[in-house]
């Protein structure tokens, strides 16, 4: 087979050739003829009642062609944007999903929040006119804390208490026995820092409406377009389903923040039909900071059990998670189901209870973000677990191989509600130690302290969930889509092949990674195959990327439609070699029968197919084109051990990360290259958070005050180290590739580790994150 | 305003409103659309495009600054059907992901590499410290770098 490029190469990547040379295309670098420019007037304030909005002078305003205000949309019945996961409160109720027009049309809830667009012939124009708008607003006072949100004043009037749901998770009597009869209790408080996204790319969109056919096409910076085109034709009434393609083009980095159907491609969408005329809008840096949904953002206080023998027997855990001013698209997902159930970890914990309050406050929302729900799940489970072996002066590597899931358990079924399909913690953990020479840590801490330094050592061993699914069971708990994904293979005249995928790629790889698969599996050349995506044109409906499931949903379509075009392949093989379809194989790109050892290239079938001269018409239709929907029997779990090291200079507080160590199990790998490339970057985003990133709203006025890249602290080159990073392999049990997905791993487990590291390096059991070198000076001078 | 430059080898004179950016000059005018806007603050750096030899962050440049100078962007490094060999080694190091980034990093690179003798990893990294790349964690860029200066 063609080693060079099939499954477990390190292919370079087709996609690279047109963004190294500019020639990628992003929503951004697409202009239409007439096209006018859009622009937001947003609030100024966290909290405020709009009593009048005077446009005359923004109409007034050289070259603009129109404005709008919330009210104009609801005129056109635009809906609100929803909320497309449903979670109920420990009583049974409903969650509270407060009305969320995409343009404010009473009040405002949050800094950003956009109540009137300004469309005009220039993007100048459109500044000055959106500047040009006076609106009287009102100022309430603002709820800002997310530890205090359910006291504060209320924001929604069908929210008491500004709470969306009380959830809960687990065998809260078996848990508090567990602790009735624990030998050692660890307990920590816990404030997961808020973070913003920043995709390097900003969100755009440009919509354009064919009033001859009543079509729109909305362009856009989006990881599912098909669910973008679902809501926005379902739920917000901005046009018929079939009438609606939304087509998502190069898009830079997303992260989770371009999951979610926001109010500024629906306010543009609507507007070109309105107007008839293209319509663009780019959001400045600032926009992004204040609109695109934020990550994390839970205070928590967890408690672990231990019994005499080091075993774990407990784990209590109650989290406030701030919702922002309104709810995202899949908000209340994130600190339940992507959260609670992941609470085991990798250990054998047999008792577990979790209650997580989702709380309204004045800020922008917060959705799922790289990981969503399984970092700040990990975060508590291993700060808890390491805390443990500190106070229990245990080595925390052997604590925590005291207390690992072991590898003849599987498949094991968590007292959180998930059952692991496989998984072997101990190897990667032993593998982990190797690499980072833990052994010679004392020495080298000795050296670092002979020049005055600290240093630290930190372990992280996070499980995750991928691939979220089945369906069934995803839509009986709540969800309001289905969880599956799409392919469809079409095979050319000549034996070359197109593949459509519903999965999007903006960094992935896919059109290497996906092109990979089907010329393994059809033994024809890599260069022979095409990938396409991001088109509900083109592509039937689809999920989309999210939750690290592009190959383990994505690509496990690609096999399903993959065996289809093989068993039709086989058929029309077996009459051009005069034999029977059972006595046909295929492999290495040839059709053979077994019995007369005659054979056919992939090629000559296709042909056939296609210039049916001599086909069994009456039995099989020409062609040679297959579609499937595949959809999970279960997630995946990829798991990990990390190791972090890190050098404190405790006389100005910077923390130099001297080494970090990522060990993961994503089950059979089909790029090597790219999945390394995919830990690097969720590391760097892991590391972000705990030493640099941190979203602050001022806590008077509501303003975000980290709302630009002079005040958002963004890794850079040289805050990072170079990754030692490796892998071992448990083949997932319930895919056709065996594999796992490795997206948000680096993400996931190495904020732990590097936390853990610090306050060992400062001997304390606990301080805030992020640990900027203020905060780490001050705690190394016990302040 | 008229501006006159030259740009990947070719020259144009422009009648722009004084306060337009390079920036805006190569992706609203001359459809270089390569060069990328990633903020408003001149912090991200994938606007980064060469004037007279330099990385510059085009986005905060005026076109009075650049009437008269010789610009190349991302659009304008390969000779021909041949990639410049930082480009190579991006492509060879997966130091890319989404690629938005990418061309200003490549071109921040280009000069770092053209005004330095040979670069350590820890001077590469400093040296990059204006472009900003959320994909790749920046370990595989400067793999690159390190690669491409050895073939420079």
């Amino acid at each position: 087979m063609t080693t060079e490029t099939g499954i477990g190469a390190s292919v370079k990547r087709k996609e690279d050739a047109r963004f190294i040379t500019g020639k990628g295309r992003y929503t951004d670098d697409i202009n239409l003829v007439n096209q006018t420019y859009l622009v937001f007037a947003r609030s100024p304030y966290a909290h405020a009642k709009i009593n009048g909005i005077d446009l005359e002078p923004a109409k007034a305003t050289p070259g603009v062609v129109a404005v709008f205000t919330g009210k104009d949309l609801a005129a056109d019945e635009i809906g609100d944007l929803p909320c497309g996961w449903m979670v109920k409160s420990k009583d049974g109720s409903d969650m509270i999903s407060p009305s969320h027009p995409p343009i404010a049309i009473d009040k405002v809830n949050y800094v950003g929040e956009p109540y009137a667009l300004v469309i005009a012939d220039t993007p100048d124009a459109a500044r000055n006119g959106a500047e040009a708008i006076e609106a009287n607003f009102e100022v309430l006072e603002a709820v800002l804390s997310t530890a205090d949100a359910t006291s504060g004043p209320q924001i929604h009037e069908n929210a008491p208490n500004n709470r969306s749901y009380d959830w809960e998770l687990g065998d809260k009597d078996a848990t508090d026995t567990a602790f009735d009869n624990a030998a050692h209790i660890t307990k920590l408080d816990i404030v997961n820092n808020r973070l913003i996204p920043n995709a390097i790319e900003t969100r755009a969109a440009l919509g354009d409406f064919d009033s001859s056919t009543g079509n729109y096409t909305l362009y856009t910076t989006s990881q599912n377009p098909h669910v973008e085109r679902l809501i926005l034709a379902a739920f917000v009434n901005v046009a018929p389903e079939a009438r609606l393609r939304v087509i998502s083009p190069d898009v830079g980095g997303g992260f989770g923040s371009k999951i979610f159907v926001y109010a500024e491609e629906t306010a543009v969408i609507w507007a070109a039909g309105k107007l008839g005329r293209p319509v663009k809008w780019r959001a400045e840096r600032t926009e992004s900071f204040l609109g695109d949904a934020h990550g994390r953002d839970h205070v928590t206080h967890a408690e672990l059990a231990i019994d005499d023998d080091g075993k774990f027997t407990g784990l209590r855990v109650s989290t406030k998670a701030n919702m922002g001013a309104y709810l995202s698209t899949f908000a209340s997902s994130v600190p339940t189901y992507l959260y609670g159930t992941l609470l085991a970890g990798q250990y054998t914990t047999p008792n577990i209870y979790v209650e997580v309050q989702a709380v309204f406050t004045n800020t922008c929302s917060v959705d799922a973000y790289r990981g969503a729900g399984r970092p700040e799940a990990t975060f508590v489970v291993e700060r808890l677990v390491e805390t443990a072996a500190r106070e229990l002066n245990m080595d925390p590597a052997e604590l925590r191989r005291k207390n690992f899931i072991p590898p003849d358990a599987f498949p094991y079924e968590t007292p959180v509600a998930l059952t692991y399909d496989t998984g072997n913690y101990g190897i990667s953990l032993d593998k982990a130690l190797d690499l980072a020479d833990v052994a010679g840590f004392e020495s080298r801490r000795s050296d670092s302290e002979s020049r005055g330094k600290k240093r630290g050592l930190g372990y992280s061993c996070y499980i995750e969930a991928c691939g979220l699914a089945p369906s069934q069971v995803a839509i009986s708990l709540g969800a309001g889509v289905g969880l599956f994904e799409s392919a469809e293979i079409r095979v050319d005249v000549t034996g070359s092949v197109t593949a459509i995928t519903g999965s999007h790629s903006h960094g992935q790889g896919h059109e290497t990674t996906f092109a990979q698969l089907i010329s393994d599996r059809f033994g024809i050349p890599f260069e022979s195959v095409d990938v396409v995506h991001g088109d509900t044109g083109r592509s039937d409906y689809g999920l989309g990327t999210y939750g690290s499931r592009s190959i383990a949903v994505g690509g496990s379509a690609l096999m399903s439609a993959a065996d289809k075009i093989i068993a039709k392949g086989k058929k029309i093989a077996a009459h051009m070699l005069n034999s029977n379809e059972d006595n046909v194989d295929f492999a290495d790109g040839r059709f053979t029968a077994a019995d007369t050892n005659e054979s056919l290239a992939f090629g000559e079938v296709a042909f056939s197919a296609y210039v049916p001269g001599n086909f069994p018409l009456e039995e099989l239709e020409p062609g040679l084109s297959e579609k499937a929907f595949y959809d999970p029997a279960n997630f995946t779990y990829p798991a990990g051990a990390h190791i972090c090291e890190v050098e404190i200079d405790p006389d100005t507080g910077v923390t130099e990360i001297a080494q970090f160590v990522a060990v993961d199990d994503f089950g059979n790998v089909i790029n090597p290259m790219i999945v390394e490339g995919q830990v690097h970057g969720g590391l760097a985003q892991g590391i972000g958070q705990a030493l640099l990133e941190h979203g602050i709203y001022d806590a008077d006025s509501g303003n975000l005050i980290t709302g630009s890249y002079l005040d958002y602290a963004m890794p850079r080159a040289d805050h990072l180290p170079d990754f030692t990073v490796d892998t071992t392999v448990t083949p997932c049990t319930h895919n056709p590739l065996g594999v796992k997905g490795c997206g948000e791993a680096g993400a996931i487990g190495s904020t732990a580790a590097v936390m853990n590291a610090v306050t060992d390096a400062l001997g304390v059991i606990d301080m805030p994150m992020p640990a900027t070198p203020e905060t780490v000076w001050k705690v190394a001078r016990g302040a | 305003m008229a501006v006159k430059l030259n740009v990947n080898s070719v020259e144009h004179t422009l009648e722009v409103p004084s306060n337009t950016l390079l920036s805006e000059i190569l992706r609203d005018h001359l459809n270089l659309t390569g060069t990328h806007i990633g903020c408003d603050t001149s912090q991200c750096g994938a606007c980064v495009v060469h004037m007279d030899g330099k990385s510059i962050k085009s986005c905060t440049v005026l076109a009075a600054q650049a009437d008269g100078a010789d610009v190349t962007t991302i659009e304008g490094i390969a000779n021909g059907g041949e990639l410049h060999p930082m480009q190579e080694a991006f492509r060879n190091n997966h130091a890319l992901q989404c690629g938005f980034c990418t061309p200003g990093m490549i071109m921040s690179a280009i000069d770092l590499v053209q005004s330095n003798d040979k670069l350590s990893a820890q001077e590469i990294r400093e040296g990059l410290d204006g472009n900003f790349c959320r994909c790749t964690g920046y370990h595989n860029i400067v793999k690159a770098v390190l690669e491409a200066q050895e073939q420079m």
